[in-house]
This record gives C-alpha cells, structure tokens and sequence, in this order.
C-alpha cells in the first residue's frame, strides 16, 4: 500500500467516534424514514451515544495528529484534552435526550422527533470537530455545523410564534458571526499561506511585537468564537433564543455547545500562540497578538454584564441564560492565567457546570410540564407543593453560586486558584464580587419556591418514580463532589495533554 | 495600462464585507438582512482566491472558497425555510415587529 493510502487509514482509525455518531445518524433518519415509529427514537439515539463513549474510552490516550499533510500537522488533533471534552459533550447529550423523553413542551411536535434527533446527532458531530480541529477551515465547517443543526432546533416548535421568533435572531446573529469570523480566518490565510494552527505557529515565531493586522484578526475570529460561548460584546442572541427554544434545547445549548466552543478557544490560542511552556506550566506567548489582556477584558464584561442583567428578569430561562453568561466570564478568566493550572480551572468547572446547570433546567422542564409556566411568579410556593424538586432546586441554585458544601464551590475555587497562582489578584477579586451579586437572583427564585403564598388555593403535586430517581442522580453528585473530588482532579490531570507544545 | 493585483481585490473584498455589514444593521426586511450575510461570505471568498493566485500559497484558498458556498447555500436554505415559518407565525418578515421575547 502507497504511503498517502496507509496514513489515510490510519486516520479513519483515529476518528471511530465520528464516525459512530454518523452511522447513528444516518440510521435514526432510515429508522424514522421507514418505521415511523416515534417510540423507540430515544433508545437507538442513547445506545449510539453509549457505543460512541465506550470508543472514545477506548482511544482515550491517543496523542497524535488524523489527516496528516506533507508538513506532518494534520487537520484534526485526537488528545485526551480533546477526548476529556468529547466526553462532556456526549454525557450532556444522554441527558438531554432523557429530558427529550420526558419533556412535556414537545408533545406537540412528537411525530417529527426523528429529524429533533437527527439534528442533535448532526450537532454532536459538529462539537466533535469543533473539539478537535487543528485546521481554520475545519474549525469554520464544524462551528457552522453546530450552528445550522441549532437554528433548526430552536424553531423546532413551528407553530410557537416563540420559538420561530428565537430561530429568525439565532440564524441573523449566528451567521453575521460566522461570516466575520470567516473574513478574519481569509486574512489570516493572506498573512501567513496556511490554514493549519500549528504551521502558523512556526510561521508567527518571526512576529516580535504585536502587529495591527494580527489584532484585527484575531478580534474577527473571536467574533465567531465569542458568539458560541456567549461572551460579550457577542452574547446578544443568548438571552432570546435561551426563552424562546424548547428548554430541552437550551439547556443543552448552555453546556454542549458551549463546552465546544471554549475548547475551539483554547486549542487556537495553545497550539497557535504559545512558544514554549516554562517549569511551572506558564505559556510563553508570541507577541503578535495580547492574549491575556484581551481575555482579561472580556471575561471581566462578560460576567459583570451577565450578572447584572440577571438581577431583574422574571422569565427563570431568561434569567439562566444571563446566569449562563456570567459562568462563560467565569471559564474565560482561567483561559486568560493562560498556564496548565488555568486550564485545570477550566476543565473541573465544566465538569461540574454540566452537573449543576444540567440540574437547574431539568427542575424547570419538570415545574413546565406540571404548571405550564416559566414565570418566576408562577413559582411561588412550589417548594411545598413538590418537596423534592425544591430541595434539588436549592441545591443547583446553591451549587451555581459556588457557596460550599456543593460541587460549584470546587469548580470556582479551582479558578480561583489558578488565578492567585498567577498574581492576577484584580481578576480574582471581580470575580469574588460577580458570584455576590450572582447570589441575589439564585436566592431570589428560592424565595419565590419558598416564602411566597401562592394566589390561589393548591394541591401537592406527584412525581413519578423514576423522575425523582432522574432529579436525584443530578442533586447527589453536586453534593458528592462538594466534599470529594479527588477523583474529578485526578482525571483532569491525567487529561490535561494537549497535542503540541 | 494599470496592472490589476492583489490590492485591487482586496479593496473590493473590503467594500464588500462593509456593505453586508451596512445590509445587516440597516435592513428591516429579515429577506435583505439574509443577502447582508452573503455578502459577508462573499467578500471573505474574495480574499481567499485573490490570496490564494497573488501569494503562490497553493490551492488550498480555491478550494476552502468552494467549502465556504456550499455552506452559504445551505445557510440560505435553512435561512429561508425560518424566515416562511416567521412569516406564517408573524405574518411579517420585519425584524422590527418581530419582538415578541422580552426586552
């Protein structure tokens, strides 16, 4: 066999998830196609998303480059940094699809789930690109996958005057991103000849100072990027689509996609920008562009705006996808320490934000299905009405602001860490003030569940068991991890390599 | 006679991405706001092919330009398919009036 065939299959080795999540893909759209049976969608799409996490274990420590050019960098990176991410992606996507089941909101839209799962798998594919591309032009075809499988499933409830409406701002705002973010990566291509990140990286070597061209750039490509992780100036979209698509699609927006999008920032900034990496895990930078300033700034916008602008919203979506926000400043503060602990920050805090804000939508998809509102005054005196729902709900509610016992403590403590660590005490001291003000509207729904009398006379509402069953394996782990989290370290450790420098 | 070269195209690449800028903000009509986003594509192709032909950098910009209309056309599909369900669901296809999410 000629050398160029023989690196071609290896790579096809490399990428078995992709792969099984597309042969899910086309099987779920045949299935639907031929049986039309609604039923069992669910079970095929959660089997084909076990099969793909017992692969992604399996090539869990690979370290090398798929499609490999000439010049040995490839155009997708297999690492277990990327795996780690993978991981998240896929864990969120089963427990979005066991929300997809229970969801009450897309009753109306049953007889069309087959194209709501097929878009989720085409969404999943998209994240793993995004994961683990090491090409701007890949990078560009994952992001506007993920971007087009989301505009189709925001507007999924078509006759929701809602729903569609959060669709028309999503494509508007998504593709004047994307097209900016294109036009930056055409520059960028001008500048240096290649698309590949880590070619750039030897060809930027010659930069010895910051150049205003590269500023452009990379402002035009964080425009894209920025869009995906909702931080500001480029979170406008988020607070509309986050109300008007189906909660079983934004809770998932609000950690997949944006998990993949802080992995798209950290691998461009790693594996194009960094030259070396001292004892201590510090990035030596190239000049050409001030990462760590712009991330400063932007992270510090990002969660002061995302927390004030929660403080008055009476919608609990609209105030979760602020919250959300908020929490994408938070994991751009530990990109910005740019070193190894920074990105131990990151990666605790995602493990533990798909736990807690996972949690949070489901206790909002479970009160819409039983009162049908998302009005925070609907809410008053629920924790009577469901007991357990309003202990779970205090728990997430707690676990988000990062109050100890629970699991957020952990997550922002690692940050904070990372940031002291690194004498970027101002950072860490905003920070520390954002989650004060983040108290304020997280403890004023439990006011609304508990010390509000409720407008007219009401009954207990009963659950299921197998929905408290469902509530409780979110609630626990936010406590578990609160007091132990030696194993969440240890496997962020061993996951923190990154192909490259 | 005046040589056409690589700033040429990027003056008109550059011209054009501003104009789908302008569409973008200006525009009320959800239809024109859409042509605003191909014209920012577009403009971004531009560069691309002109790059690609003046810096001897290969095929690779041709071929990523070929990616990008691809996906501008499935965008635009996608594009159109919402904006029909926002004119069923509206019966408008103003931006403007379309504001039914809180402020």
């Amino acid at each position: 066999m000629s050398q160029p065939l023989a690196y071609f299959f290896d790579s096809l080795y490399l990428i078995k998830p992709e792969t099984s999540i597309i042969g899910f893909l086309v099987l779920i759209l045949l299935y639907d196609l031929i049986f039309k049976k609604e039923k069992w969608l669910p079970y095929i799409s959660l089997f084909g998303l076990v099969v793909t996490l017992f692969l992604i274990i399996e090539q869990y420590g690979y370290n090398k480059f798929a499609f490999q050019s000439s010049t040995n960098f490839g155009m997708m990176a297999i690492d277990p940094f990327g795996a780690f991410f993978k991981i998240i992606i896929l864990l969120s996507s089963i427990i979005v699809i066991l929300f997809s089941i229970l969801s009450k909101e897309l009753d109306v839209a049953r007889d069309r789930m087959g194209e709501y799962y097929t878009l989720i798998f085409g969404m999943i594919l998209g994240m793993f690109l995004m994961v683990s591309a090491s090409d701007l032009i890949l990078i560009y075809i994952a992001v506007e996958l993920v971007s087009l499988s989301s505009f189709v499933l925001a507007g999924f409830l078509k006759n929701d005057s809602r729903s569609s409406e959060a669709s028309l701002k999503y494509i508007i705002f998504g593709g004047v991103s994307s097209g900016i973010m294109l036009f930056g990566i055409s520059i960028l291509y001008g500048i240096t000849g290649t698309t590949n990140l880590y070619e750039m990286n030897s060809l930027l070597q010659n930069f010895d100072s910051t150049n205003i061209l590269m500023i452009l750039t990379m402002i035009l490509i964080f425009a894209g990027i920025g869009y995906k992780i909702s931080a500001v100036p480029f979170h406008f979209w988020t607070p509309d689509v986050y109300e008007g698509a189906p909660v079983t699609i934004t809770a998932y927006l609000s950690v997949a996609s944006k998990a993949a999008g802080i992995v798209l920032l950290i691998r461009l900034i790693k594996s194009t920008f960094v030259s070396q990496k001292d004892t201590f895990g510090y990035w030596e930078m190239i000049p050409a562009f001030d990462w760590q300033g712009f991330l400063i700034i932007i992270s510090i916008l990002t969660m002061t705006i995302g927390n004030f602008s929660a403080l008055w919203q009476s919608n609990v979506k609209r105030m979760l996808a602020y919250s959300s926000i908020a929490h994408a400043g938070y994991i751009l503060a530990a990109i910005a320490v740019l070193s190894d602990q920074g990105l131990v920050g990151v990666m605790v805090y995602f493990i533990i934000y798909l736990l807690m804000n996972l949690g949070a939508f489901l206790i909002v998809i479970v009160i819409k299905n039983k009162i049908n509102s998302e009005e925070l005054e609907d809410y008053d005196g629920l924790g009577y009405r469901m007991p357990l729902v309003g202990v779970a709900f205090t728990i997430f509610l707690i676990s988000l602001t990062g109050i100890p016992p629970t699991a957020g403590f952990i997550g922002k403590l690692y940050v904070f860490i990372a940031l002291v660590d690194a004498k970027m005490l101002v950072l860490a001291v905003i920070m520390l003030l954002n989650s004060v003000v983040s108290l304020y509207y997280y403890v004023r729904i439990l006011k609304h569940l508990y010390l509000n009398k409720p407008k007219a006379e009401t009954t207990d509402i009963e659950l299921s068991f197998s929905l408290k069953l469902f509530i409780l394996v979110l609630a626990v782990p936010n406590i578990i991890f609160g007091l132990y989290f030696a194993p969440i370290l240890e496997f962020v450790k061993t996951s923190l390599i990154i192909l490259g420098i | 006679m005046m040589e056409v070269g690589l700033q040429h195209f990027l003056v008109v690449s550059a011209i054009l991405f501003s104009l789908g800028i302008f569409g973008v903000v200006t525009r009320k009509n959800a239809v024109m706001v859409l042509m605003g986003i191909e014209l920012i594509l577009n403009a971004a192709n531009i560069n691309f092919i002109a790059f690609a032909k003046y810096g001897n950098f290969g095929f690779d910009g041709q071929l990523i330009a070929l990616f990008v209309i691809v996906l501008a056309a499935a965008e635009a599909a996608i594009a159109l398919a919402i904006v029909l369900n926002i004119y069923k669901n509206f019966a408008t296809v103003n931006v403007d009036e379309i504001n039914k999410l809180k402020e």
